[in-house]
């Protein structure tokens, strides 16, 4: 293959395509030839990559783009009046641009501000606790003019909770650079031990051992080695890494500078999620400070100085891109599909290269690891999970917004942190975690007779520790009332899976498409109990035969809220016959009518 | 250093080099790992999913596995093999595929996995989304209703200078591969001819190339002759009373009667259907209505009409067991061909455009005693339960008997690979 100097590099593709994007309001079809010619590829290839993002755009989306979470804990805090009245004041519905193309309005699963919902983006700008009122402020206000950066709300950082002051590890003040004299003083094994030694470990939501993760990483002899954080948090209900970002970017940094001299990486990036856009600017900013003071660039003081630098790399929509291959492949500007796994990123992971991709809030732990000592670290939290845990709370409850928890925090503590009233399920981990059933009352008091005979779930629940060594939590944590319907929130978790599914193995991609279609018929009432069953055998199949953990994880939710409220799902059901409820001849014939009636209108 | 290591597949110990592909070491020593994305030497895709074993208690996919000393792999178990069944017969859901209409039956590598694994009919329903035929390609078509996205072409085929021909877009249940038509043009006659062998299925055509085999020497009607037939056991309630004869009754709902026709070709053992069965409602008698309840009833073709659904309900209230035969029952067949076309414009095609309309045609027929056409063209198992099924396009008269009579006596079955075609 013959490389030509003029050929751009594949890994700035997504750079020039949100350029296009945000310049133009779309891709056409002549920028698509210059850019798959300035990246020596075929067009369709470019347009496989576009498709794959769902912020890229082949048709016009509007001069105002205007994103609205789709997703249920905004359905639940009254998304309805707001989305008609976007669509009343623009005069279309959904999924459309106005005439004069000036707004478009799409949707889009979870954006990150599940405490302040209903809320939206436009243009990439943050507008939160929406009100039919306001949205009609808003549009507006743009008419007449007005600048989005003035009118946009800064998402607030609602920090409800974090554990006494000597326990506190992340949201505490931090003087910016101050871990970093400790590189002096450390050779890479040594911190590395140190990481090991503390237990840290993903808190993306696998919890696989960090320090391990970096010494791997070390251990593969390359000439360039890449740290990776990985900022795509599209966890329904999760912000906690938006709001680390906000309150203690710092961290961030230093986390990732620690790790690129432990493992020996010259280069690092922050795959920023897409939804996040309006934080790049602020992290840019930091990122010069960092340069002006030696911190990253050439020759940084340490026990042996080393080289490193980061820049940020913009997802543009795919919750897939979360899962370390996929973002790996998206990094380098092709489809983000997760990869076979014959290799760990550790072992050949960005461009080829042995790669750490962590999380946020791993990377944000390890300077305030280094700053407490692993000792004081060490005697917080559990023995196997020492230190603290940042949850995202939203819901059904007074006391929305991050908590930063001791690891070992009892499950029925917590919940009266958030003050919610009549719980019933509380969604750990996001749709593919835990679904945690809880009865009111101190879990004493049952809610229905028919509950009787599975009490000892919700009893075992209430009792339960929220740690290492029994429930842990990637960050996500949704609250449902009584009031809320299980299948409604189950088909929203379907249908979040059938969206963000990458497409390329059979299970994941028709299965869940399938199983979706199922969930519908149970919501209509066509349901019998042969469809649990099957519901059932399909769940199986998708979780033993996906090809990466969305699928294998993607009915996590639907298995246990079928096995926690088998009377809801009764309800839902019909004795089995040997007709299928879901098919209704007089809809089936509907459309046949109309033609018929239509023509023999034109004849008369 | 030794590179010898010792694995056990389903219990059975093997001694094989370190590092080699699981698929591949099964095959050695007669285990059978079906697959679709695999394909020789080019890296392992893990897209098809079908080869997924055990290993170590864990599911995995086998052509990803390198083997390595003490490893555990269970290939065969129910489970495994119901998995490996239930990815066929999504992939047919999923896709639109006519096997009777399709030029590389015979010859598709997942219309055979269907074969073996004796698949009479998908458990899911069918999706039938409109998908692209693509026929600008210079040289290809592009048959997206029979892809399987094992993404074999996106890997493989490039242009000499090295750029992609075939190309995922979308995702999702959206996800297709399309052709580039510059980077097709560049491909010579060879690699077009490759491309398409390289398809699993019948996605990827080159024009005036495409039947390679004449009909009856296909490539799987060869190699089937070696699989063992299919046993299937029957349970079945059927209200008979003793000495009375079993009560027999057919349809054709839309289908073209070759089934029917099939029917008679049973032969001389009709004779001996006769002797143990009476026919009641059906073509073969001319009787228009049920006049008793009956054992067994036969449907040929899928719901197209508001006459169908009805007589379709009407056997299943009339009968003790429903089965399915042909393709058209099964999953629609050739006229749920149609359910990719707006309705209306199908009337139109049928009626004012056609090339076989009069000249000057202009009325679509609507009355009352019309049977009124249904949005799509429905495989009778989505209107109502089906108890047994007979695959083919015509099913082959012996594989109709045998399932007949063996529901009638209660008696287990087995299909050979001869008589089991989709075609």
């Amino acid at each position: 293959m013959t490389f030509h100097k003029k050929h751009l590099p594949r890994t700035s593709l997504m750079d020039v395509l949100w350029e296009i994007q945000r310049k133009k309001r779309h891709i056409g079809r002549d920028d698509m030839s210059k850019i798959a010619q300035q990246f020596n590829m075929s067009r369709m290839e470019l347009e496989g990559v576009i498709t794959f993002y769902h912020f890229f755009h082949r048709r016009d989306c509007g001069k105002y783009t205007i994103y609205l979470n789709s997703g249920i804990i905004s359905r639940f805090s009254g998304r309805k009046p707001v989305k008609k009245a976007f669509e009343d004041i623009l005069g279309i519905e959904t999924g459309n641009v106005t005439e004069d193309g000036m707004f478009g309005l799409l949707e889009t699963p979870c954006i990150g501000l599940s405490d302040q919902e209903p809320a939206c983006l436009i243009n990439f700008k943050p507008f939160t606790n929406l009100t039919p009122e306001k949205v009609a402020d808003i549009i507006s206000s743009i008419k007449k003019g007005a600048r989005l950066s003035d009118i946009c709300d800064k998402p607030k950082s609602i920090i409800y909770y974090t554990p006494s002051k000597d326990r506190t590890v992340f949201f505490k003040p931090y003087t910016t650079f101050s871990a970093l004299s400790q590189l002096k003083d450390l050779h890479p094994e040594e911190l590395i031990e140190i990481v090991k030694k503390s237990k840290l470990a993903g808190r993306g939501g696998a919890f696989f051992p960090t320090g391990l993760k970096w010494q791997f990483c070390r251990h593969n002899v390359a000439d360039q080695k890449y740290i990776i954080c990985n900022a795509d948090e599209g966890e329904p209900g999760t912000f906690k890494d938006r709001v680390l970002m906000e309150e203690h970017p710092e961290l961030l940094i230093e986390g990732m500078i620690f790790a690129a001299y432990a493992v020996g990486a010259a280069k690092g990036a922050i795959y920023l999620r897409a939804e996040y856009m309006y934080l790049k600017e602020p992290l840019e900013n930091l990122l010069s400070t960092y340069r002006q003071n030696g911190f990253l660039g050439s020759d940084i003081a340490a026990k042996i100085p080393f080289d490193f630098d980061i820049y940020i790399h913009m997802g543009a929509g795919a919750y897939v891109c979360g899962e370390e291959t996929a973002l790996i492949n998206s990094m380098e500007g092709k489809r983000g599909e997760p990869s076979t796994k014959e290799f760990f990123p550790v072992q050949k992971g960005f461009l080829g290269k042995p790669t750490v991709v962590n999380n946020v809030e791993t990377l944000c732990a390890v300077p305030r690891i280094l700053e407490m000592g692993v000792d004081t670290w060490l005697q917080i939290g559990t023995d196997k999970t020492p230190g603290t845990k940042i949850l995202s709370v939203s819901g059904d409850c007074p006391n929305k917004g991050i908590y930063e928890i001791e690891w070992g925090m009892k499950f029925n503590d917590f919940l009266k942190l958030t003050g919610v009233e009549k719980p019933k399920i509380v969604q750990f981990s996001g749709p593919s975690g835990d679904c945690l059933s809880i009865t009111p009352d101190e879990g004493k008091t049952l809610r229905s007779s028919q509950r009787k005979s599975r009490d000892y779930l919700t009893d075992q629940e209430y009792d339960r520790v929220i740690s290492g060594e029994d429930i842990t939590c990637g960050g996500s944590v949704m609250i449902f009332n009584e009031s809320r319907n299980i299948l409604q929130i189950i088909k929203s978790f379907s249908d979040f899976f059938v969206a963000e599914s990458c497409g390329i193995c059979v299970p994941c991609r028709t299965g869940n498409f399938l199983l979706n279609k199922k969930l519908e018929k149970l919501l209509h009432g066509h349901g019998e109990k042969k469809d649990l069953e099957d519901i059932k055998a399909w769940s199986e199949i998708i979780r033993t035969t996906s090809r990466c953990g969305l699928g294998q994880m993607s009915n996590n939710s639907l298995l246990q809220a079928i096995e926690k409220f088998p009377e809801e799902f009764d309800r839902a059901l019909s004795d089995n016959t040997d007709f299928n409820k879901a098919f209704h001849l007089d809809e089936a014939v509907a459309e046949y009518d109309n033609i018929i009636n239509e023509l023999t209108s034109d004849y008369e | 250093m030794n590179n010898r290591i010792n694995l056990t597949i389903d219990g059975k110990t093997i001694q094989t080099e370190a590092g080699k592909n699981l698929v591949d070491v099964a095959k050695e020593n007669g285990i059978y790992i079906p697959t679709l994305c695999y394909f020789r030497e080019l890296n392992p895709l893990a897209t098809c999913r079908i080869c997924t074993v055990k290993l170590n208690g864990r599911h995995t996919t086998g052509c990803t596995i390198k083997v390595a000393d003490g490893m555990d792999i269970e290939v065969n178990t129910p489970e495994l093999l119901d998995n490996r069944k239930a990815i066929i017969e999504m992939l047919y859901a999923e896709g639109n595929h006519f096997c009777p209409s399709c030029e590389k039956s015979g010859n598709c590598d997942m219309q055979n996995l269907g074969y073996d694994m004796g698949i009479t009919v998908t458990r899911y329903p069918h999706v039938f989304s409109d998908k692209i035929v693509d026929f600008n390609p210079k040289r290809m078509i592009m048959e997206s209703n029979r892809c399987i996205l094992c993404k074999r072409c996106v890997e493989e085929v490039k242009t000499k200078d090295g750029k992609d021909v075939f190309s995922f877009v979308q995702r999702g249940v959206k996800t297709r591969v399309h052709i580039d038509y510059e980077q097709e043009e560049k491909l010579s006659e060879s690699e077009a001819l490759h491309a398409m062998n390289l398809c699993p299925v019948g996605a990827i055509l080159v024009k005036g190339m495409i039947h390679e085999q004449p009909f009856g020497e296909r490539k799987y009607d060869l190699l089937g002759k070696n699989i063992l037939p299919k046993v299937t056991s029957v349970n079945n309630n059927l209200h008979k009373k003793e000495n009375e004869k079993f009560i027999v009754a057919t349809t054709s709902l839309a289908g073209c009667f070759g089934c029917h026709m099939s029917l008679l070709d049973i032969d001389t053992d009709l004779l001996d259907i006769i002797e143990i069965a009476e026919f009641n409602k059906s073509p073969l008698t001319d009787i228009k209505k049920f006049s008793k309840r009956c054992h067994i009833g036969l449907i040929e073709g899928g719901c197209a009409n508001s006459e169908n659904v009805h007589v379709l309900e009407e056997f299943r209230k009339k009968c003790d067991i429903l089965v399915a035969f042909g393709e058209c029952a099964i999953m629609g067949g050739i006229p749920a061909m149609r359910n990719f076309v707006p309705l209306k414009e199908c009337l139109e095609e049928a009626y004012l455009n056609g090339v076989t309309t009069e000249i000057g045609a202009h009325i679509i027929p609507g009355h009352e005693d019309i049977p009124k056409l249904l949005n799509n063209v429905y495989p009778c198992n989505e209107v109502v339960k089906i108890d047994y099924y007979i695959p083919g396009c015509p099913p082959n008269a012996q594989h109709i008997w045998k399932v007949v009579k063996s529901i009638l006596l209660g008696e287990e079955f087995s299909i050979t690979h001869d008589e089991f075609k989709y075609d």
